[in-house]
């Protein structure tokens, strides 16, 4: 039977097929989203073969310069030959395209750079040797070689005719000496010495601030004295434990043979992590990636963000967003409750209620602005002149920081929250106030008790969407706070533990400043992504947090939808 | 239709509402919800202690709006304008003395749709204590038995008082609600169309339980249902049109009207 198109259109098939697309087309951008982003990511952390090869490009007509290459292929294109030509290279214009690859190889100390595209064509002898080592360095990124002598303060430990394995065991034990060596340099520095510091500083400032009020006496400044040199003691011993472990970390080196023939010499020091890939199964690959991917997610960056992981970024994030919640939902619900419940409803209340509507379309630059004007150089500048003056000229809230950022992101988001409880409030129903009316309750512990309960989760409706739109709003962070690296988190061990005056990292900015202020694109690009994903991990966990604290409150208050 | 037989049930009463002690003395109360739209005129009222009157009358005839005037809700309506004055107890309570609060904790109401607050059985009896400020578990627990079983609901609900309001049927919520009510010690208790969303079973349960609990409460109930007003209430006030129309003993109500109009609503000839 022939159905006319008319029909067909009015059937409400084409509509259906419409509906469906547009879904699917929704479902497909979110999918490739985070697929793009965890294969272009996640595929960074995987210990690759390295594979050895001779390439011999033509430099110029009749001669070759041949080299030897080490190192692990990333990706591979296609190009054109016109493009090939143009930066060099000579070739046959017969051939439209040729592939190229991009291969990390490394030893950047050694050669420069440490990624090379190399056309396929002229790669010759391709092998993965068993014996190459990879190896993570605190500087000049990856080296990849092969070990020949493991040393002791610059003398040779094993016999000449060691074996290659014995070699590999007595580096391997050497270098987890130095690790665990390492990591307690790193915990002197950091934690023991920054409390000193810190207590020091502290020190100062008390001192200053007694100066400054002319309570400053000789009995005052014998205790400071004492204090100062206890400190100083505890000081002078921590840089003595320094000092020794500084030197025991450096008695070993080993020697590495370079791909183009050089010999280097490492000190085990500088290793971050050492493992043959050729020789690894799967399980022992396994191993590594996430090892590599939990050193990602918990570690300091090194190299300039490009190396090393992200966790002062993920904590800044979590922080920032965490205390902009605090500022801006109490605030939020208390605005929405008065001119939902109390304001009369008239021309001014309309006029504020579109004003605050139309104040989330500000661009959230603008904020970052009236942040910076108003927050840091009014109120923080202020704040200084009346709280901590002892720190002046050195500003304390005067300059950018934590408690800043959050709050010119709750400024950000509190007309969300505003709108979301209004909402909520206009949904209680009428007969739900009168019976607490009816029973004597004042409107005020109608409110409280029985309206704001039940109105809870349309605030936490409110929070999630203030909370999805601050955790990826980057902007006005860069004026009011976020930096490329923060030296210490905002939450530490030392009085008084949560520093809202201190800058911090976020990954949105992270992800801008690696991505595009790096100095080595190569090595940054798939940490951009990787952090890209855990940006959008980060966001997912926190909404869906709030969302799962929604959906609880929902279930209480259910049967009273209407 | 045939007129409704009431005598069988209420019993031959000689009671006229102007033989009686008053409980709420209206008069003259007009009523406006904006400047041209006049909801009750001139209403002359004086309603019985210890009895229970019922409102009757078509749609939007204003037995609702005078119910609410009773404690005050009309309050909460905007632009709302009140003249003449309601007395309870001989207290204007349109005075600028009174305390709105404390006036509706006297005045009880309870509404057409049963509207429990979301918090558990036992909170929701003890909400009115909390709100003055009464936090005393041996107080509470000792009030939220008696209210409940004042209501008839303790045997049904004394093994989950803990559990939501919200998960009860509409008549165990409606029986809560009273009970709700009657737990801060009213002195009249305003129905408004109690069982009109609940089935003929929870509806019999309401009934009986208003019989109970006039011993001790002045209860003002309104209804769509004649044949409610005439199995509970001792007193049946005819509105129509913002107007009292007719306001004496049920039974005279229902049998020998004095207003054709009544006589004509009742038999079921309009409205």
């Amino acid at each position: 039977m022939k159905i006319s198109a008319a029909k067909w259109f009015s059937s409400g098939t084409p509509f259906v097929w419409l509906n469906a697309g547009a879904v699917a087309i929704s479902i497909l951008m979110v999918v490739g989203l985070l697929g793009l982003l965890a294969v272009r990511g996640m595929a960074h952390f995987w210990p690759a073969d390295v594979m050895q090869a001779n390439y011999a490009p033509p430099v110029s007509f009749g001669s070759v310069m041949s080299t030897e290459v080490l190192g692990e292929r990333v990706e591979t294109e296609s190009v054109s030959s016109i493009q090939i030509a143009s930066s060099g290279i000579p070739v046959d214009e017969s051939i439209p395209y040729y592939d190229r690859e991009l291969v990390k190889l490394g030893n950047r100390d050694v050669t420069g750079a440490d990624f090379a595209w190399l056309l396929s064509s002229y790669l010759s002898n391709i092998s993965y040797p068993a014996d190459v080592v990879a190896l993570e360095r605190r500087e000049w990124g990856n080296f990849y070689g092969f070990l020949t002598d493991v040393r002791e303060t610059g003398e040779s430990v094993v016999a000449a005719a060691a074996e290659e394995e014995a070699l590999w065991v007595e580096f391997e034990q050497r270098l987890s000496r130095a690790l665990n060596i390492h990591d307690e340099i790193y915990r002197i520095e950091k934690i023991e010495i920054g409390e000193v510091n810190y207590a020091l500083e502290r020190l100062r400032l008390r001192q200053r601030g007694l100066e400054l009020k002319g309570e400053f006496d000789a009995e005052t400044e014998a205790t400071f004295a004492q204090q100062r040199e206890e400190l100083g003691a505890d000081y002078a011993l921590l840089q003595q434990d320094l000092v020794v472990l500084n030197k025991a970390i450096e008695r070993d080196s080993a020697l590495f043979l370079a791909a183009n023939g050089a010999e280097v010499d490492i000190e085990l020091a500088d290793i971050v992590r050492a493992y043959k890939p050729n020789q690894m199964g799967l399980l022992d690959k396994l191993f590594i990636y996430f090892a590599k991917l939990g050193e990602f997610l918990t570690d300091e960056p090194r190299e300039a963000n490009t190396e090393g992981g992200i966790f002062p970024a993920i904590f800044g994030t979590v922080m920032m967003v965490l205390l902009m919640s605090v500022f801006v939902t109490p605030f939020g619900v208390v605005a929405a409750v008065y001119l939902r419940e109390y304001a009369r409803q008239g021309f001014v209340t309309r006029a504020i209620r579109i004003a605050v509507n139309n104040l989330a379309g500000v661009p959230s630059i603008v904020y970052g602005v009236f942040g910076l004007g108003f927050f840091i150089y009014i109120i923080g500048a202020e704040v200084d002149q009346l709280f901590y003056p002892e720190a002046l000229p050195a500003p304390t809230f005067g300059t950018p920081g934590l408690l800043w950022a959050s709050l010119t992101l709750a400024l950000l988001t509190v007309p969300v929250v505003i709108v979301a409880t209004e909402e909520g409030l206009a949904r209680i129903p009428r007969s739900v106030r009168e019976g607490s009316l009816a029973l004597g309750a004042t409107k005020f512990e109608t409110l409280w008790r029985v309206v704001l309960p039940m109105a809870s989760p349309a605030m936490m409706t409110g929070l999630i969407l203030a909370v999805a739109r601050a955790a990826g709003e980057v902007a006005p962070l860069m004026l009011v706070g976020v930096v490329k690296l923060a030296p210490s988190l905002p939450l530490d061990g030392n009085y008084p533990y949560l520093h809202l005056d201190q800058k911090f990292m976020h990954l949105g900015f992270h992800i801008y400043d690696v991505g595009f202020q790096s100095p080595n694109i190569e090595a940054a690009r798939p940490l951009v992504f990787a952090t890209a994903l855990l940006l959008v991990i980060v966001i997912a966990g926190l909404n869906l947090s709030a969302v799962a604290l929604r959906n609880r409150l929902r279930e209480k208050f259910k049967s009273l939808e209407v | 239709m045939r007129k409704v037989d009431v005598s069988s049930v209420l019993g031959a009463s000689a009671e006229t509402p102007e033989g009686l002690e008053s409980c709420i003395d209206v008069s003259g109360l007009n009523l406006y919800y904006a400047k041209d739209k006049r909801a009750l005129n001139g209403i002359d009222l004086k309603i019985p202690k210890q009895r229970v009157t019922a409102f009757i009358g078509p749609s939007g005839c204003g037995k609702s709006s005078l119910l609410r005037c009773l404690n005050r809700m009309n309050d909460l309506v905007d632009d709302c304008v009140i003249e003449g004055s309601i007395e309870i107890d001989g207290e204007d309570i349109y005075s600028k003395h009174i305390d709105v609060a404390d006036l509706r904790r006297r005045v009880g109401m309870v509404f057409q749709k049963p509207n429990p607050f979301p918090k558990s059985i036992y909170e929701n009896v003890a909400y009115g204590l909390r709100i003055q400020g009464i936090n005393s578990k041996r107080v509470l627990d000792e009030v939220v038995e008696k209210s409940l079983r004042a209501a008839a609901l303790w045997d049904e609900v004394k093994d989950r008082l803990h559990d939501s309001a919200l998960g009860m049927s509409g008549g165990q919520q409606q029986r809560l609600v009273i009970a709700r009510t009657i737990a801060v010690e009213p002195e009249v208790l305003l129905l408004d169309e109690p069982a009109s969303a609940l089935d003929p079973i929870s509806t019999l349960k309401i009934e009986e339980l208003i019989h109970e609990l006039k011993r001790d409460y002045t209860i003002v109930i309104v209804t769509h249902n004649m044949q409610q007003a005439a199995r509970v209430s001792d007193f049946t006030a005819f509105m129509y049109m913002g107007d009292m129309v007719e306001f004496d003993a049920t039974d005279t109500i229902f049998t020998n009207p004095a207003k054709k109009q009544t006589e004509d609503y009742i038999t079921g000839r309009y409205g």
